[in-house]
């Protein structure tokens, strides 16, 4: 009996220790912004390198480029940030670009022309995963020092390897990789030749409102306000990011108001938001799209009337209006809308009678085996069940192979699929970062081994649509240039192996105080220095 | 080995798939991926043997400093949910055999029916909506609140052992806060086992000879249970603790998912998914590591606990 009284004794304290646990319960300060996300992509910091959705809404709040996207004006497109000029020659192929004043880096050095022609050749000659952006305009590690190049402090001029629309090429310079480095920093902490590569992955350089203090990988990124910012002060003047990987537990957090910012929440949780005091929850369109694909080597998927019949086969708003409610909007071109030259056209609709006409038109009637390789994502296995009732019910024998990314992105690589399921992001504002991979294989040759382009991947050979993807690039009448990507895109709907199904649509919920949070668009990463609460 | 040949491409996983083949050949070299797959573990073994356990392609840190920043956190939970299980489980699975079939005992069971048979991901949702949400008695996810952060110099990586050491208690208590709960939810998770395991080995000893015979000499119940039956199930309830804690230590994912706990377990899976095999390899090496210490370490308590294995 005695040892029971000791046990109910000990079991009382606990819980007394228990309710008398008294926690920190502060909202977050007012000059203080604290977001929830999914930060566990972050590999490197260095702009030349960061090519991850989390980088890149670190780099676009660290590093200014010569020109860049006003956060609460996103549709005017680029405008001068480090440049406050810019001018072609007649022949298209240079770019003379004046600095503005009055930017200085986080270490006190002013910006100078030194430093973007320090920045560009840098990104050219470490040669990493983003700097095909930059060579597309003919920079190669052998011909930076005479196609970039700073005349004085105020002068970059930029040589190109042929003419290119301009917006093609100042919208290359607002990605990442265009971000402006501090030479003298960054020099001081070079290793071995590597021009600070190693140093920048884990430290920041730049000249915009904000420099990052601490990283934790999988943990949290906390950014001061760069002191030296020569733009106004942001309200924000310090920002945590904190990877939090469920979304029960963001909201929880929002709810009680230890986050500002929820950044990955799950349609349930959003619906679960709704009248909830204090929250809001804020729709973006952004870049990233959800297609199929069908590998041309496949006979059976190389008939474009079965094709036809596939892309009529799909439960577009079905699938819109249930599991991926509020988070995808069907949309069927390869440019995301609010892209120059979006087409908003939406040929196909789910209608089985078509999609049966076509079918009973092609070679296969009664369709045959078709495995669609798609990867272990709760979304894209949704996506693929539907796929997989709606073409059954075609009489296709559909079996989805399920694997990590990184497993079916090999066989995809390695043109081994029979129907790819898969999401497509931006790589640069501007409309040839998806023509130039979906519409784009003038050799589709195994030894051309160009796996970096969908079509390639799809054995798709379009030596004519190359020819018209490569005619946009030049064109410099923006007018023009839109209509010629509308008329690749309405080409690419009918006769592509590509069934592009969604655009994806960012709901970000947060306090009801905070003001003009905007996640980047289609076009570009978070601001951060605007935000108000 | 297994690492080396998984059907994933660990290239891509370095430069992903946008790049070019000239720099998926070039990373190929680099990552010593073109030497024949028994050269490739050799370095990888004389790497190790140096401390050296390679660069994890998914953080870009090295993946000795990423253990060092991930273990102790995990170590800090572990460490309080075994205690927490160990100090209630023990006297519950105690009392439960000396009061078998009474109210305790169906309450034991049933505390370890829960425990057993509830996923873990779905208590802690439900633990954090009701203890941070609804009754706000423990802070939220996370190691550590917001003002917190950066303010203690780590010296072993457990915040509530570093803020002791510098003195900082607004921050032990603010870490303590945050750790509770995650710590009870995998203290109730080896409570139900420990429990259930000490009252299995409390009936077997108190339905055994030289129990009654303890009490017919008059001893009192208290020393009958404790001195006697409870000294015998020691050296069982070592095993059973150092299994738990060992199952804590590696098994403790989904916690610290739900409750944004930076951990080896969530390291680990996070890399295996992201195909980061230095990463997979160095946390697997230092988690089989703990096993064999705290194996050792079970050896090492036999040898004091019972002479006969002297």
């Amino acid at each position: 009996m005695k040892q029971f009284k000791t046990f109910k004794v000990a079991a009382l304290t606990a819980l007394m220790l228990g309710t008398s646990l008294t926690p920190v319960m502060a909202e977050t300060p007012p000059n203080m912004l604290v977001i929830a996300n999914r930060i566990d992509d972050i590999k490197t910091f260095d702009p030349a390198e960061s090519f991850e959705f989390a980088g890149a809404d670190v780099s676009r709040n660290v590093y200014e480029k010569l020109v860049n996207f006003d956060p609460l004006d996103l549709d005017a497109g680029f405008g001068p940030q480090l440049a406050e000029s810019w001018e072609i020659s007649e022949d298209g192929k240079t770019i003379t670009f004046t600095m503005a004043e009055g930017h200085v880096f986080s270490s006190g050095n002013p910006v100078t022309a030194k430093d973007a022609e320090f920045s560009l050749r840098r990104a050219v000659l470490l040669n990493k995963t983003p700097s095909f952006i930059l060579t597309q305009f003919g920079f190669t590690p052998e011909n930076v020092e005479e196609t970039i190049v700073a005349t004085d402090d105020k002068t970059l001029v930029i040589t190109l390897d042929q003419q290119y629309a301009l917006s093609f090429v100042l919208n290359c310079l607002t990605a990442t990789i265009g971000g402006i480095v501090d030479m003298e920093t960054v020099m001081a902490n070079e290793v071995d030749g590597d021009m600070g590569n190693a140093w920048l992955r884990t430290n920041t350089a730049g000249s915009g409102p904000y420099k990052v203090v601490e990283w934790k990988p999988n943990e949290s990124v906390l950014m001061d306000l760069n002191p030296n910012y020569g733009g106004d002060a942001p309200a924000m003047e310090r920002v945590i990011v904190q990877h939090i990987q469920e979304s029960a537990t963001q909201r929880l957090l929002l709810e009680r108001g230890d986050i500002d910012v929820a950044r990955n929440l799950s349609p349930e949780d959003i619906a679960g938001l709704e009248g909830v005091d204090g929250v809001k929850v804020i729709d973006e369109l952004r870049g990233r799209l959800m297609y199929f694909s069908a590998n041309q080597k496949v006979e059976m998927l190389a008939d474009p009337k079965v094709l036809e019949a596939l892309k009529y086969a799909v439960d577009y708003e079905g699938m819109a209006n249930s599991f991926l409610k509020g988070q995808y909007t069907v949309h069927q071109a390869f440019l995301p809308l609010t892209f120059l030259g979006a087409l908003e056209t939406k040929p196909f609709t789910y209608d089985m009678d078509a999609a049966k006409a076509a079918l009973a038109e092609s070679g296969y009637p009664d369709c045959g085996p078709i495995k669609i390789s798609v990867r272990d994502a709760q979304e894209r296995m949704d996506i693929g069940q539907s796929l997989q009732n709606t073409w059954g019910q075609l009489g296709c024998d559909i079996e989805l192979i399920v694997g990590t990314g990184a497993q079916t992105l090999d066989r995809y690589r390695a043109r081994e699929h029979d129907i790819y399921l898969g999401a497509w992001g931006p790589d640069y504002p501007d409309p040839n970062t998806n023509a130039g991979t979906f519409a784009y294989n003038p050799d589709n040759s195994d030894e051309a081994g160009a796996t970096g382009l969908l079509a390639w991947r799809n054995a798709w050979g379009i030596p004519e649509m190359s020819e018209e993807t490569l005619a946009a690039v030049v064109e410099n009448d923006t007018d023009a240039r839109a209509e010629m990507y509308m008329a690749l895109q309405e080409e690419h709907q009918q006769i592509s192996p590509f069934g592009v199904m969604f655009q994806q649509i960012e709901q970000n919920a947060m306090g009801a105080s905070v003001e003009n949070f905007v996640a980047g668009g289609a076009t570009t990463a978070v601001s951060y220095w605007v935000i108000t609460k | 080995m297994i690492g080396r040949v998984m059907p994933i491409d660990p290239v891509l996983a370095v430069i992903g798939e946008r790049a070019t083949q000239a720099q998926y050949d070039e990373t190929f070299r680099e990552l010593g991926l073109d030497r024949p797959l028994i050269v490739q573990f050799g370095i990888y073994v004389g790497n190790v043997l140096q401390g050296d356990f390679g660069t994890s392609i998914r953080t870009g840190q090295q993946v000795a400093d990423d253990i060092k920043r991930v273990f102790p956190a995990t170590l800090e939970l572990a460490t309080l949910g075994t205690l927490i299980g160990v100090f209630l489980g023990v006297p519950l699975g105690v009392v439960a055999a000396v009061r078998r079939g009474s109210w305790i005992d169906q309450v034991s069971r049933f505390v370890g029916l829960i425990g057993y048979s509830m996923p873990i991901f779905w208590l802690g949702l439900v633990g954090l909506l009701l203890f941070y949400g609804i009754l706000a008695w423990v802070a939220g996810p996370g190691r550590v609140g917001i003002f917190y952060q950066g303010i203690v110099e780590p010296i072993t990586g457990m915040l509530l052992v570093d803020s002791l050491l510098r003195g900082e208690w607004a921050v032990f208590k603010d870490a303590f806060s945050h750790i509770i709960l995650p710590a009870s939810l995998l203290g109730y998770y080896s409570l139900a086992y420990i429990s259930r395991m000490t009252r299995s080995f409390m009936l077997e000893q108190l339905n055994s000879e030289y129990v009654t015979t303890a009490r017919v000499k008059g001893l009192s119940e208290s020393t009958v249970i404790w001195k006697h039956a409870f000294r015998n199930i020691r050296i069982q309830l070592i095993t059973v603790i150092a299994l738990a804690y060992a199952n804590l230590l590696e098994g403790s994912v989904l916690t610290e998912i739900i409750f944004a706990w930076p951990g080896i377990g969530q390291y680990i899976t996070t890399s295996l998914l992201a195909n980061d095999m230095n990463s997979v390899l160095g946390g697997t090496i230092v988690i089989g590591t703990i096993f064999v210490c705290l194996n050792i370490f079970s050896d090492l308590l036999y040898r004091f606990f019972d002479p006969r294995s002297k």
